[in-house]
């Protein structure tokens, strides 16, 4: 399987490499259906929480479905599991086909794929076992920590071998790329070695800030912009807007976005300084984010009726416009004003919905909608299904924010007024009732995506057999390849 | 430089995120150099061991299974005590954060909203200055009460109800049911159960201002089996 087309020097290849030889499609495939089933793991717990709320969870008192570890299940299942597996199928599309090289070696692809499940898999049972450890997001137990590690240093490597090969300026995806594998290495070993074994207290609880906001901020918004700058202009057939506007947006989200993790700790014992510094960078890289939104917007100007048109356009614009919100909400809820209110409530966890789900999560679920008939070789075997894969995760999506957000201004209202602490959890019944039927909604909507994604599959598998059972596949309809 | 893998790979990728790590992360770890970390062996508190003494005589058996049986000798005792709390606060610690309580409660007490009215003093930053806020357990959402000055302010008796069962105690309560705390029933908790209602007398248990109700005086209650009064 090594025996690749070695491009041994360092120069660009005479003849541009075909498909095949520079990507993985098999690999891809599994990293977006791993991707898939842990999206449902991640449902069950989310479910599991939202009915012990609303006081309905049939499974109370057991302790292998206890809604507390199945919380963390839920959180990390979406970040590890989900959006890191997704991510990895997608880069191995996208690196290979934008550097014309293949990954470091193959045989290294295919290894990161097990461990990484490997990794995943044993945070879950970990979580279910009770073994914890103490920082948000990063609650995968201490003794996988240093695996995972070895982990993102492997997938850094295999992905900027092609890259490092490249001469002259890059692309802009690739900006956002090479930063993020950094980055996330960086983060990872910051944020799971730093308050467990070398600082306690408001010191380590800078540091919790810092692991919690970089993993969104220098981990998955790289690479979801990363991947925006790629899949858009290809999609829409037309260059970038402004490539002015990239680079203010890479670079200003390079600058301010690794200074704001304290904003997740305000008003505690952390210096006030510190938490000044991190409200106004905060609101710096929404200013930041503006002219990205814009940059992409004026991208889409005069091919509006693509987003009505093509599917995984419309996922992507509908992201970017839950991006804009969430952001413009985190320019507001950032202040010392809002928070005084609106911290410790259900408006973070909408906002936190809305970005995991409402922003990346549907980006990916556009790219697997985009990718899956290519790799299958075979179109979607309804696009009624698509439409309501779309509508009911958008939906689900925009219901369950305005929900939780508004609930937690109520839950807010209620502290400050010294109602007994019974109050805000009765004011907050009909709001997690509410979230529970967008849950559902969401969940309808990626049953409908995989039922889809199966039949397709099927339908797939019996072209190729009525074609003579070749390895070869079929004439693949490339129309928006590049 | 802008474009350029190693201007991206440098300033941006290491540069910045350097930056960043200096300024946010070391400064507060700089400024608090000179507070002392307590190790958990240190956390004891005449507060805390009214709480841990008072386990042993509300659950004698529980207590005698999990702990063994104190010295007879007053000053050995007292070591013995200290002992067993600092390994009951471990494992209610690895407890607390298994079982993602601190995902529903938060320890620490903002200077606004009125919180200072609702739990009592605003944190410092020495309180959180022990080996058992590595990582700190602010915590992040606050669906029950924050819990940082918990301590004192309910029994122990109360906690284990609660525990096996919040609705009992709290009508509208939508906390989980913990019943793998105890060996089937509230009057019967288990090593997670005692250290974790330990863990959680001692939040606050620093403080001038923790409450309690009951002067601590050496009772015979221990002899006593206390069948009766524990299904209330």
């Amino acid at each position: 399987m090594a025996d690749e087309t070695q491009t041994t020097d360092t120069a660009v290849p005479a003849e541009i490499p075909k498909h095949e030889q520079l990507v993985d499609e098999r690999l891809v495939a599994w990293y977006f259906l791993a991707a898939l089933l842990y999206m449902f793991i991640s449902l069950s717990g989310g479910f599991l929480m939202a009915f012990q709320l609303i006081k309905h969870n049939p499974l109370n008192g057991i302790e292998l479905f206890s809604p507390g570890r199945w919380r963390m299940v839920h959180t990390n299942a979406i970040a590890y599991g989900f959006l890191a597996n997704a991510f990895l199928g997608m880069l191995h599309w996208v690196v290979p086909r934008l550097t014309l090289r293949p990954v470091f070696d193959r045989r290294l692809s295919l290894a990161i794929f097990v461990a990484w499940q490997g990794v995943v898999v044993a945070t879950a049972v970990g979580l279910l076992l009770g073994e914890a450890q103490g920082l948000e997001w990063g609650e995968t137990p201490v003794w996988i920590d240093p695996v995972a590690q070895l982990g993102l240093l492997l997938v850094a490597i295999n992905f900027m071998a092609p890259i490092m090969k490249q001469k002259g300026p890059m692309y802009v995806t690739l900006w956002y790329f090479v930063a993020a594998f950094i980055w996330t290495f960086l983060t990872y070993a910051m944020g799971n070695f730093v308050p467990q074994y070398f600082v306690s207290g408001s010191s380590a609880g800078a540091v919790g800030g810092l692991f919690i906001h970089d993993l969104v901020g220098l981990f998955v918004t790289p690479l979801g912009w990363g991947m925006m700058y790629y899949f858009v202009p290809i999609l829409l057939k037309k260059p970038i807007w402004s490539h002015g506007l990239s680079l203010v947006g890479f670079w200003g989200l390079a600058f301010f976005y690794p200074l704001q993790g304290i904003h997740h700790f305000l008003y505690t014992p952390i210096p006030m300084f510190l938490q000044y510094g991190a409200v106004m960078s905060t609101i710096a890289v929404e200013l930041v984010v503006m002219t990205v939104v814009i940059n992409f917007f004026g991208t889409l100007w005069g091919n509006g009726r693509q987003f009505w048109d093509n599917m995984p356009i419309r996922w992507f614009y509908t992201g970017m416009v839950y991006y804009f919100l969430t952001c413009l909400q985190c320019s507001l809820q950032v202040t010392m004003t809002f928070q005084a209110l609106i911290h410790f409530t259900d408006w973070v966890v909408g906002h936190a919905h809305l970005v995991m789900f409402g922003v990346f999560s549907m980006w990916l679920l556009g790219v697997m909608t985009y990718l899956f008939p290519r790799l299958l070789r075979q179109e979607w075997y309804s696009q009624t299904l698509c439409e309501w894969h779309y509508w009911l995760s958008a939906g689900g999506m925009l219901v369950m924010a305005s929900d939780l957000i508004l609930g937690g201004l109520f839950q807010g209202w209620s502290w400050a007024a010294l109602q007994p602490w019974d109050a805000s959890v009765e004011i907050s019944q009909p709001f997690w009732a509410v979230r529970v039927v967008a849950g559902l909604a969401i969940l309808g909507g990626q049953l409908a995506f995989v039922y889809n994604l199966y039949r397709t599959w099927q339908l797939s598998k019996a072209s190729l057999t009525s074609l003579g059972g070749s390895s070869e596949p079929p004439s693949v309809d490339r129309k928006y390849a590049d | 430089m802008f474009e350029s893998k190693s201007g991206v790979f440098f300033v941006a990728g290491l540069a910045f995120f350097g930056f960043a790590f200096l300024s946010n992360a070391l400064v507060p770890a700089m400024m608090y150099r000179d507070l002392p970390e307590k190790k958990v062996e240190e956390l004891a508190n005449p507060n805390l061991r009214y709480q841990f003494e008072d386990l042993a005589h509300r659950f004698p058996e529980a207590f005698k299974e999990v702990y063994g049986t104190p010295p007879t000798d007053s000053t050995e005792a007292s070591d013995w005590y200290n002992g067993k709390i600092a390994e009951a606060l471990t494992l209610g610690r690895k407890v607390y954060v298994g079982e993602a309580c601190w995902h529903c409660h938060s320890q620490f007490v903002r200077p606004v909203s009125n919180e200072d009215l609702r739990w009592g003093p605003v944190s410092s930053s020495e309180e959180y200055q022990n080996e058992l806020q590595r990582p700190v357990m602010f915590g992040t959402r606050r669906v029950g009460p924050d819990l940082s000055r918990e301590g004192g302010r309910r029994s122990s008796d109360w906690h284990a109800v609660h525990f096996f069962k919040p609705t009992e105690l709290s009508e509208g309560s939508p906390m989980p049911a913990y019943p793998w705390f105890f060996d089937g029933s509230p009057d019967k908790p288990n090593a997670r159960g005692l250290a974790l209602i330990t863990y959680i007398q001692w939040l606050g248990s620093w403080l001038e201002s923790y409450p309690y109700y009951e002067d601590f005086v050496p009772s015979p209650v221990a002899e006593i089996t206390l069948e009766s009064d524990a299904t209330e």
